[in-house]
């Protein structure tokens, strides 16, 4: 006999699991018509053109990719360096860390010019190329942190978390680095071209990747009906704060530097100030709503004991981390390229001027994909395995 | 009834040309092929192909070399922000002094080609005899090398061809550059692009083998003062300026 009331709490939450589900699939049904369809008709109905070559999917799909290493910050500082109250979090970080990747990689294949020559990016390497050891990265990312998860999860692995979480860490750094320099390897454009881009993606990373961590924790504490320790709380808050922090220095950094070498004034008053909307975005996407206000918020009185007001900074970084990664991406690429620095260009192929963007509906579909992979990856293992972070408040942090 | 038929001159001649004929086209044409260059003999590296552009000699307004281009290699000519351009007539105006010039721009065809060094799967590659090309076959279509050429010089396919030339196959979702028309090249024949400047009385663009001591552009080169785009990136490139 089948029961069809549904009065209990855990048969509504199984409703409510089936709901999220469909709504995940929905948005992913819609990033698979629009990917048919680009794949039909050519990248001509997206807003991509030979100026502006990566778009709005490169700028989630990257995002992604970047939060994917810094996810797995928390269970680093439990592993690498002892502390209990990341140990407890181990296991749902390093859950995220390869369900992010995995969204983050799929809009970046989905993207491709010939995505159904994904076996010939698997199979044919040149490894000279950034991109290509960016691939290897991946593979051994997704490997090696499958077995920590083994090793965090299983009793008799358990001796071996220490060392593999350790690797793990360190193939998370060289994974972050390498994504940065596929950015900072870039010799001929103005807002590339800068070793900085390695550290300054590790430090974003660690901002995204936490503020990521927290908003699935505090949903699935809701779920779960916990209270969150204010200790523990407060000092989670505090190392998003010290990210947030150093992301907003390295972007000084980067922008001072520029600022001090002649050659390139142009781009930096392009976008820091004159340049479309690309300076709004960097100053009001990045800075404020993703750096200053989250700051704010963060060291506000009261804010360990607000877990809604963490909640809603983390969504705010990563909001932030978007327009950071906009800007990066396709604020760089619209700025003319100098082909001969000191003259003015004009010429059929748009030399010389300012290249617009404006991202068509079917790459935002495509670009949702990844949130939505994530999503459906997570909400199934949440579900199905023990990830929910537990403290026990007897133990020393 | 049996009827006796001597066959006439005209008929004992016609036959003759057809066997002649049948027996002599295939000689001429195994001949041909012989004398050129076999599939498996790669291109040499004793070989530098090298461009040399002389700007004074640029005629503003014409568009002789980019017409040759979109001809020979199937381009449909449009302007649009998607569409494939293989070299485009470029006008570069001094800020201070306010001095032009017109050139056209393409492939600079590297020796150190950033292009090649950031592609993944190693679709964009140099051929032993200096040439950068794409292999249609592994590029999966990142765009990354469109992100590292410093001269804008490649363009993504946006959408199905249809028309093309069987020279020069192109392919939707891959990315193109100029090859110096490699297969015309390969044939012993200048780039369309250097024909048609040349056709045109320009003499602009010379083309031929940077490492042969006696070719008319290494005398060229050697003879007047000629300049790298973005030298100072120090990528050795196999097309050169003078006149800038």
């Amino acid at each position: 006999m089948t029961d069809v009331t549904c009065f209990t709490a855990d048969c509504k939450k199984s409703k409510l699991f089936w709901g999220l589900l469909a709504l995940g699939g929905l948005v992913m049904l819609s990033t698979l018509s629009a990917y048919f369809y680009i794949e039909h008709h050519g990248h001509i109905v997206t807003g991509m053109n030979n100026q502006i070559v990566w778009g709005l999917p490169h700028v989630f799909a990257v995002f992604l990719i970047v939060a994917a290493s810094g996810v797995l910050n928390v269970a680093s500082i439990g592993s690498v360096f002892g502390k209990k109250i990341y140990k407890t979090r181990s296991p749902l970080s390093g859950l995220l860390a390869l369900t992010i990747l995995a969204g983050g990689l799929a809009v970046l294949v989905l993207d491709l010019g010939r995505s159904d020559r994904i076996i010939v990016a698997m199979t044919h390497y040149n490894f000279k190329s950034i991109f290509a050891l960016n691939m290897i990265f991946y593979i051994g990312f997704f490997a090696i942190v499958g077995v920590y998860l083994l090793t965090l999860m299983d009793r008799k692995l358990k001796p071996w978390s220490h060392p593999v979480g350790f690797l793990a860490f360190l193939w998370r750094l060289a994974l972050t680095t390498a994504t940065g320099s596929v950015f900072g390897f870039l010799v001929a454009r103005a807002g590339y071209n800068s070793a900085l881009y390695a550290p300054m993606f590790i430090i974003y990373s660690f901002a995204y990747g936490l503020a990521c961590f927290l908003v699935v924790q505090t949903a699935m504490y809701k779920w779960s009906n916990i209270q969150i320790d204010e200790n523990i709380l407060g000092r989670i808050k505090n190392l998003l704060a010290v990210f947030v922090a150093a992301s907003l220095y390295f972007t000084a950094v980067l922008h001072l530097t520029n600022m001090y070498f002649a050659k390139q004034w142009d781009f930096e008053r392009f976008i820091l100030v004159e340049g479309d909307t690309y300076p709004m975005i960097f100053w009001l996407g990045q800075v404020i709503i993703g750096g200053i206000v989250p700051l704010l918020m963060i060291f506000s009185p009261g804010a360990a004991k607000s877990p809604a007001r963490i909640l809603l900074a983390s969504l705010l970084v990563i909001v932030g981390g978007h327009a950071q990664m906009y800007v990066t991406i396709v604020g760089v690429q619209a700025f003319p390229l100098a082909i001969f620095p000191g003259y003015a260009e004009t010429s059929s192929f748009f030399d010389g001027v300012v290249h617009p963007y404006s991202p068509s509906t079917l790459e935002v579909m495509l670009a949702l994909g990844g949130m939505a992979t994530t999503f459906l990856l997570t909400t199934v293992a949440v579900r199905i395995l023990k990830f929910l972070p537990i403290d026990r408040l007897d133990q020393k942090h | 009834m049996t009827t006796s038929h001597k066959p006439d001159r005209r008929d004992f001649l016609k036959t003759g040309a057809v066997v002649a004929g049948a027996a002599i086209a295939p000689g001429i044409l195994f001949y041909g092929i012989a004398q050129g260059r076999a599939p498996e003999e790669g291109a040499s590296s004793l070989v530098r192909w090298g461009m040399l552009i002389d700007t004074s000699k640029c005629a503003n307004g014409c568009s002789a070399c980019v017409n040759a281009c979109n001809h020979e290699n199937g381009l449909s000519g449009k302007t649009g922000p998607q569409d494939s351009q293989w070299i485009r007539k470029l006008n570069i105006k001094h800020l201070q002094t306010g001095i032009e010039h017109n050139l056209p721009m393409l492939c600079q065809h590297c020796a150190n080609p950033p292009c090649v060094d950031v592609c993944p799967t190693g679709a964009s590659m140099k051929r032993a005899d200096g040439i950068v090309l794409v292999d249609r076959h592994i590029c999966i279509g990142c765009r990354y090398c469109m992100m590292a050429c410093p001269y804008k010089a490649r363009s993504f396919v946006h959408e199905p061809l249809s028309d093309q030339n069987p020279d020069v196959p192109r392919g939707k979702g891959c990315v193109e550059a100029c090859t110096f028309c490699v297969q015309r090249v390969d044939r012993d024949e200048q780039p369309a692009c250097v024909e048609a400047c040349n056709a045109d009385g320009h003499q602009a663009m010379l083309f031929g083998d940077l490492r042969n001591p006696e070719s008319a552009i290494a005398k060229a080169m050697k003879a007047y003062a000629s300049v790298e785009v973005r030298g100072d990136l120090g990528l050795n490139t196999g097309v050169r300026y003078q006149g800038i």
